[in-house]
């Protein structure tokens, strides 16, 4: 079958089974789109900009475990999703991102909308690709989406010229991958295993530390398992949030800078440490000089560069998690530290989570009702700042996939896109999109995306008139000199919503935001709820920098 | 520490840049580097050297193995391998004398005279990193022109190859 380059990209996300797409057309992607017109077994949904099409791709791989695809177009287009690329890959989040660019010919003479993609998004990508002979076209798509998802997944870009996308080839789809010499490194070793067995066996107070790789790896129901048969706590980072239920009597829920105070102290306390798909990244450990020093190290990973990399490990296992995870079930014996347990239970009982229950509609309060009302069965996508700490902290995680955040890169922008993604790739599943009115403008143009696909999303922004996380930090570091964090202008986000065709109401008391919520809840379409919580509320308790971290601030405050 | 690192990759285009970008964005240094073709079609063989210790050396050679074009990545310890630099040392030279004292040098290194002319003379030599920098330092004293050095390159010793 003679097919030219534009139908070989559509044949092959057809063969990859791609749902959706995200992108904007432009020059250089013409001919790709126009295929697409034409033989698309695939939705395109336009956004508005391109680093919206990225984040919607990259909350679509996130809520379904799926390659989230994206299109831009060459030059500014293509420039555009490096943001959400760099958002992709700290967090090995699988996408395969699509790029125009100018005809082979003109490469390298700076043509119009020419700029070397592949060499910008180098640092950002798992791997990039810039197709210079049309007879590659179909292996390169095969292996950009193997790389995306195995090992450790990422962001893969693949560029192409424009005469690549309209020259005719022999069209043939290789189920064997082109690049063979890959390793995805999930070689398990057993003699490893059993020596983690034989360490949680001797453990007195041993603690869980669970990240992404629980999520990533699909292993949350042999976490489960594993803590039945072992009762060991868990924490989870950020990441790995809903990895474990949080309503379970042993889960310390989010450790790090603004973890809980018993799970800081408890993995303080602990003398052995089962860090399973984690990065010990510094929001969790502090300076890694006084991160548990006594304790013995675990280390799950299937990313060999992890291990040792910021915290000296003394068993390392290299692999997949759900794999490794179900062996060392059977290597390990039913195991109760009463002792532990009692202490846990006590930390948990002392130290929770607090915050001044009165009248006034605080964003904790809002989690909680959101939580409460939505019986843990939502997809929070949060944006980047206090609120998404709050909805961390707040709303308690029983499934994985149902927390969507912004993690390594921490991108101001990703929440109302990232949604977008999430609630294409879950119709049936309520997606909340939890945003800050800094952040939310930053992509706000997506509304346009969001309304006018009739995505039922719901947008709870809380709104406090700064850019709160670092007008915080000023006013505990910088001695309450804020700094342009004021964001007086910001427009009335209910309005503004109406003004596209959506549903928008501003709340600033308790009882208008629980009737905004029900009713919401109770309508299956789009609803912005524009929060205007206490200007000056604070994120706690929190480690202060460069202390351990169970030396922490607002703990029973 | 010094750590010669030879990596193994596919000759597709930008793959210098790629390991090149690495060593750049996690802060690894480069003492030196060295590329051309392997024993194999189609794979180039990098060597560089660098700087750090064991952790270093050991997040370098995980690092550089993630690369998706890179085939192997292998640490070559000194003592078991045999390493090689060439340098062309273009020197200054006065007056016969000297030029008979330089290649007397020369000589005693075992090095080369490939261009000569009554104002300058250019060596060449091979030899381990020590012995290049030795040379350099005795030639110092007559006046170097410019020097052009090719970075390490390494072989393990006895039968056995990198890629098998």
């Amino acid at each position: 079958m003679k097919l030219i380059g534009t139908e070989i990209v559509v044949e092959c996300l057809n063969r990859e089974k791609v749902e959706v797409v995200f992108g904007i057309p432009g020059g250089a992607i013409m001919p790709l789109y126009d295929a697409i017109y034409q033989k698309a077994s695939f939705t395109h949904i336009l956004t508005k900009h391109e680093q919206g099409a990225m984040h919607a791709a990259d909350g679509y791989a996130r809520a379904t475990g799926k390659v989230g695809v994206c299109i831009a177009t060459s030059g500014p287009g293509a420039t555009n999703l490096v943001t959400g690329l760099a958002n992709a890959y700290l967090d090995s989040i699988p996408v395969v991102a699509f790029t125009g660019q100018v005809a082979s010919p003109l490469i390298g003479t700076d043509a119009f909308q020419e700029v070397d993609i592949t060499g910008i998004t180098m640092p950002v990508t798992k791997n990039n690709y810039l197709v210079m002979n049309v007879n590659d076209l179909a292996a390169t798509i095969k292996e950009a989406f193997s790389l995306a998802k195995n090992g450790r997944p990422g962001p893969v870009l693949i560029d192409l010229p424009k005469d690549i996308q309209q020259a005719q080839t022999e069209f043939y789809y290789s189920e064997k991958d082109k690049n063979s010499s890959y390793s995805f490194s999930s070689k398990r070793n057993l003699n490893q295993i059993k020596k983690a067995a034989n360490a949680i066996q001797k453990a007195k107070r041993p603690v869980i530390y669970a990240g992404g790789g629980i999520i990533t790896s699909g292993a949350s129901q042999e976490l489960w398992d594993f803590v039945q048969k072992t009762n060991i706590p868990v924490t989870t980072t950020l990441m790995g949030l809903g990895g474990f239920p949080e309503n379970h009597p042993l889960s310390l829920e989010m450790l790090g800078m603004h973890g809980t105070y018993y799970a800081n102290t408890a993995i303080n306390e602990a003398d052995l440490i089962i860090a399973l798909g984690v990065r010990f990244d510094d929001r969790v450990t502090g300076t890694t000089g006084n991160f548990c020093s006594d304790a013995t190290f675990i280390h799950v990973d299937i990313d060999p560069a992890e291990i040792s990399k910021n915290v000296k490990v003394d068993i390392p296992i290299v692999g997949n998690l759900k794999t490794i995870l179900a062996k060392l079930i059977q290597f390990v014996e039913p195991k109760q530290e009463q002792e532990w347990m009692d202490r846990i239970a006590h930390l948990k009982e002392k130290y929770p989570l607090q915050y001044v229950e009165d009248d006034l509609l605080r964003p904790q309060f809002i989690l909680k009702q959101l939580y409460e009302s939505t019986e843990g069965e939502g997809i929070i996508v949060t944006d980047v700042g206090q609120h998404q700490m709050w909805a961390a902290q707040y709303y308690k995680y029983i499934h994985p996939r149902s927390f969507i955040t912004s993690g390594g890169l921490g991108t101001m922008g990703f929440g109302l896109p990232a949604a977008l993604g999430a609630q294409i790739g879950c119709l049936e599943k309520r997606v909340f999109c939890i945003a800050g009115d800094g952040g939310f403008q930053m992509n706000i143009q997506e509304l346009a995306t969001v309304i006018g696909n009739k995505i039922p999303v719901v947008v709870l922004i809380m709104n406090n008139g700064y850019l709160g996380m670092v007008r915080q930090w000023q006013e505990l570091f910088f001695e309450g000199r804020y700094s342009s964090t004021n964001l007086e202008g910001s427009p009335d986000f209910a309005q503004v919503v109406q003004a596209y065709g959506g549903k928008g109401v501003r709340v600033f008391n308790k009882n208008d935001f629980t009737r905004a919520l029900n009713e919401a809840l109770e309508e299956k379409r789009f609803c912005l709820i524009d929060c205007m919580i206490p200007p000056e509320e604070n994120v706690f308790p929190m480690v202060v920098p460069g202390e351990p971290i169970n030396k922490m601030i607002g703990v029973n405050c | 520490m010094k750590h010669t690192v030879v990596i193994l990759v596919k000759d597709n285009p930008g793959v210098l840049a790629r390991v090149a970008s690495l060593f750049n964005r996690r802060r690894f240094n480069i003492d030196s580097i060295a590329a051309g073709h392997s024993e194999t079609k189609g794979i180039t063989r990098i060597t560089i050297v660098t700087e750090g210790d064991d952790s270093v050396l050991e997040q370098i050679v995980k690092q550089v193995n993630k690369l998706v074009d890179v085939v192997r990545v292998k640490d070559l310890p000194g003592d078991t391998s045999v390493e090689r630099e060439l340098a062309l040392i273009k020197v200054n030279t006065e007056s016969a004398e000297q030029r008979t004292e330089i290649m007397q040098l020369v000589e005693a290194f075992r090095g080369h005279i490939v261009d000569i002319t009554r104002q300058a003379l250019t060596i060449e030599i091979t030899g381990t990193q020590e012995k290049i920098n030795a040379k350099m330092k005795l030639m110092e004293g007559f006046g170097i022109i410019e020097i052009a050095r090719t970075g390490i390159i390494s072989l393990s010793r006895g039968a056995q190859k990198i890629l098998s």
